[in-house]
C-alpha cells in the first residue's frame, strides 16, 4: 500500500479531501478570475478593433473569437468530465464526482455558446441561419450528451449513485464522440459534396490568430473561474455535516 | 499428468460459461413468450410509425422511395428504444437482479445473454418486417437486401447501446423518457451507416464497406457494451 | 484600427447585427455562468446558517 502511494503525486491524494480542496481553491480563485477578465477584455478589444477583416468574408469574421474558442472549451469540458467521472468511479474520490458535476452545465453553456454563434456567423456567410455543417451537426450532439447528463444526474435522488452512473454515462459518451464525429463527417460529405468550412484557412496572419490565441486562454481561465465557483458550492454542500464547513459558516 | 489437471477444469469452466449464457437467454426468451402481448408491441409501433409518414409527408411513390432507408431506420430505432426500459425493470423489481449481481457467476456472460435475447425478441423480427415496410413505402427492389443486411448488423448495436441506458435508469421511477434522452445521441453513428447502407444498395454501389463499418460498430459494442451494463446495474441497484 | 469612425464600428460593414448579437450572447451566457454559481453560494449559506441556528434552539 505504501508503494502504491509513490505512484501519484502528493497533492492528488490531497485533493481527495474536500477541505483541502475547498482552501485551495478559494486561494486560486481570484488569481483565475483576474487573468480571465484580463484576457478576456484585451482579446475582445484586439478582436473587435485592432483584427483586420478577413477579405472575404468582412467583418462578420470577428465571430471566430468567440466561436472557436467556446467550440474548444466545449470538447476539453467533456473530456475533462469523464476522466474526473472516472477518478471518481475508480478511486471513490468525493472531490472528483463534484467537479464532474459542475462540468455539466459549464459545458453546456459553452456548447449553446458555439451553436449560437455559428448559427449567427452562417447567416451572412452562407445565407442561411442553419447548415447541417459538420462542426455544427456534432457540436449540436454533444449538447445532446450534455443534456442526457444533466437530466440523469438530477433525476437521481442520491448524491452518490448520481455522481457514479453520471460518470458511467460520460465514459461510454467519450468512447462514442470520435465514432459520432467521424460518421458525421462521412455523413456531411455524402451529402453536401461542396463543404463549407468556418475556420480551415490555409494560413491566418498572426495579427489574426493572436487575438485567437488570447481569447482561447481568456476562456479557459473563465471555465476555471466558473467551475471552481460550482465545486466549491458541491462541497459546501455535501459536506454540510462536517464540523469544519459549521465552523466556516460561524466565522461568516 | 500435471496437464491434465491443469487442463479440465479449463474446459469446465468454458463449459459453465455457454452454460450460463444459453440459461440466461433461454430463460428470457421463455419468460416473454409467457407475455406475448409485450413481444408484438414494439412490432405494431413499427408499423404505425411508418404508417405515419405517408401521412404526414406525402403519399408520392418518388418522394417516399426517396425517403424510406431513412424513415424504416428511424422506425426501427424508435422500436428498439421503446422496448428498452423494459430489459431490466421486471428482474430489478421481483429481485432476481440484485441476485444476479450477488451470484458469483460473471455479469459480463448474465447482461450479454439477457441484451441477446432482447435482441432476438425485437431486432430481429423489426429486420424480418422491414421488407413489408420497404413494400409498402415504394423502396425500389434493390434496396430490400441492403436493408436487411443493415437492420441485421444494426439493430444488435441499438440493443447493445440501449441497455446501457436502461440499466442507468432500473432504479428511477421516470425512467423512460430519460432512456431516450441518453441513449439518442449515441444511436446517431448506427442511424447515418444504416441509412448510408440502403442508399448505397438502391443506387447500386458496393455494400461491404457500410457493413463492415456496422460490423465494426458491432463488434466494438459487444466487448464495450456488456461492462458498461454491469456498472451501471451494480451502481443501479447499490444505490 | 481597423476602422475610421465609431458608426463605422457599429456597422462592421453591415455586419454590424451578426457580430454584435454574437457577442452580447457570449457576454449574456458568462454573466450566467458568473451569477448562477454566487447565487447558489448565498442560498447555501443562508441554509446552513438557518439549520444551524435550529440545531441551537433545539439544544
Amino acid at each position: 500500500m505504501a508503494e502504491k502511494k509513490k505512484w501519484m503525486p502528493r497533492w492528488f491524494y490531497q485533493l481527495a479531501s474536500p477541505r483541502w480542496s475547498y482552501e485551495i481553491m478559494g486561494k486560486l480563485l481570484p488569481w483565475f478570475a483576474v487573468a480571465a477578465a484580463s484576457l478576456l477584455a484585451v482579446g475582445a478589444v484586439w478582436a473587435l478593433l485592432f483584427a483586420p477583416a478577413d477579405y472575404q468574408q468582412g467583418n462578420s469574421f470577428r465571430i471566430i473569437y468567440i466561436h472557436v474558442p467556446s467550440a474548444i472549451l466545449a470538447q476539453s469540458c467533456y473530456m475533462l468530465m469523464a476522466v474526473a467521472g472516472a477518478i471518481g468511479l475508480i478511486w471513490k474520490m468525493k472531490v472528483a464526482d463534484m467537479v464532474a458535476k459542475s462540468c455539466a452545465p459549464v459545458g453546456a453553456t459553452m456548447a449553446i455558446l458555439a451553436l449560437a454563434t455559428g448559427a449567427i456567423w452562417g447567416k451572412p456567410t452562407w445565407g442561411s441561419w442553419w447548415v447541417w455543417d459538420a462542426r455544427l451537426t456534432s457540436m449540436l450532439i454533444l449538447l445532446f450528451l450534455y443534456l442526457g447528463v444533466i437530466a440523469l444526474n438530477s433525476a437521481m435522488e442520491s448524491e452518490a449513485t448520481a455522481a457514479q452512473a453520471t460518470a458511467v454515462l460520460a465514459l461510454v459518451g467519450l468512447v462514442n464522440i470520435p465514432i459520432i464525429k467521424y460518421s458525421v463527417d462521412w455523413w456531411n460529405t455524402l451529402h453536401q459534396p461542396a463543404t463549407f468550412t468556418l475556420t480551415e484557412r490555409p494560413a491566418m496572419p498572426a495579427e489574426m490568430w493572436m487575438p485567437l490565441l488570447v481569447m482561447v486562454i481568456g476562456f479557459y481561465c473563465f471555465f476555471a473561474v466558473s467551475l471552481m465557483m460550482r465545486t466549491r458550492n458541491e462541497i459546501l454542500h455535501r459536506e454540510r455535516r462536517a464540523s469544519w464547513v459549521r465552523e466556516l459558516i460561524e466565522k461568516q | 499428468m500435471n496437464d491434465m489437471q491443469t487442463k479440465e477444469p479449463v474446459l469446465n469452466r468454458d463449459q459453465t460459461m455457454v452454460g450460463l449464457f444459453l440459461a440466461v437467454l433461454k430463460r428470457d426468451l421463455l419468460l416473454s413468450y409467457r407475455r406475448r402481448s409485450d413481444l408484438v408491441n414494439p412490432l405494431i409501433f413499427f408499423l404505425m410509425v411508418a404508417t405515419l409518414f405517408p401521412l404526414g409527408v406525402s403519399p408520392e411513390p418518388e418522394f417516399l422511395a426517396q425517403v424510406a432507408p431513412g424513415v424504416v431506420w428511424v422506425a426501427a430505432l424508435l422500436a428498439t428504444l421503446l422496448s428498452m426500459d423494459a430489459v431490466f425493470r421486471s428482474d430489478f423489481e421481483d429481485g432476481t437482479l440484485e441476485q444476479t449481481l450477488l451470484s458469483p457467476q460473471p455479469l459480463f456472460v448474465v447482461v450479454l445473454g439477457k441484451v441477446i435475447a432482447h435482441w432476438m425478441l425485437t431486432g430481429l423480427p423489426l429486420t424480418l418486417l422491414a421488407p413489408l415496410l420497404g413494400v409498402m413505402l415504394f423502396l425500389p427492389e434493390g434496396g430490400m437486401t441492403g436493408l436487411m443486411l443493415s437492420l441485421l448488423l444494426g439493430t444488435p448495436t441499438l440493443s447493445l447501446v440501449g441497455a446501457i441506458g436502461a440499466a442507468l435508469t432500473v432504479g428511477l421511477r421516470k425512467g423512460g423518457v430519460l432512456i431516450s434522452l441518453l441513449v439518442l445521441p449515441l444511436y446517431i453513428p448506427v442511424l447515418i451507416f444504416g441509412t448510408g447502407a440502403v442508399q448505397a444498395a438502391v443506387t447500386g454501389l458496393p455494400l461491404a464497406g457500410y457493413l463492415a463499418l456496422l460490423g465494426a460498430m458491432l463488434a466494438l459494442g459487444i466487448v464495450m457494451a456488456p461492462l458498461a451494463i454491469g456498472a451501471a446495474l451494480r451502481i443501479s441497484v447499490s444505490g | 484600427m481597423s476602422f475610421d469612425s465609431f458608426s463605422d464600428f457599429l456597422a462592421m460593414d453591415g455586419h454590424g447585427l451578426y457580430v454584435w448579437m454574437s457577442y452580447a450572447i457570449a457576454v449574456v451566457l458568462f454573466v450566467i455562468n458568473v451569477v448562477s454559481p454566487v447565487m447558489r453560494r448565498k442560498q447555501l449559506v443562508s441554509e446552513l446558517i438557518r439549520r444551524m441556528r435550529r440545531e441551537k434552539n433545539a439544544s
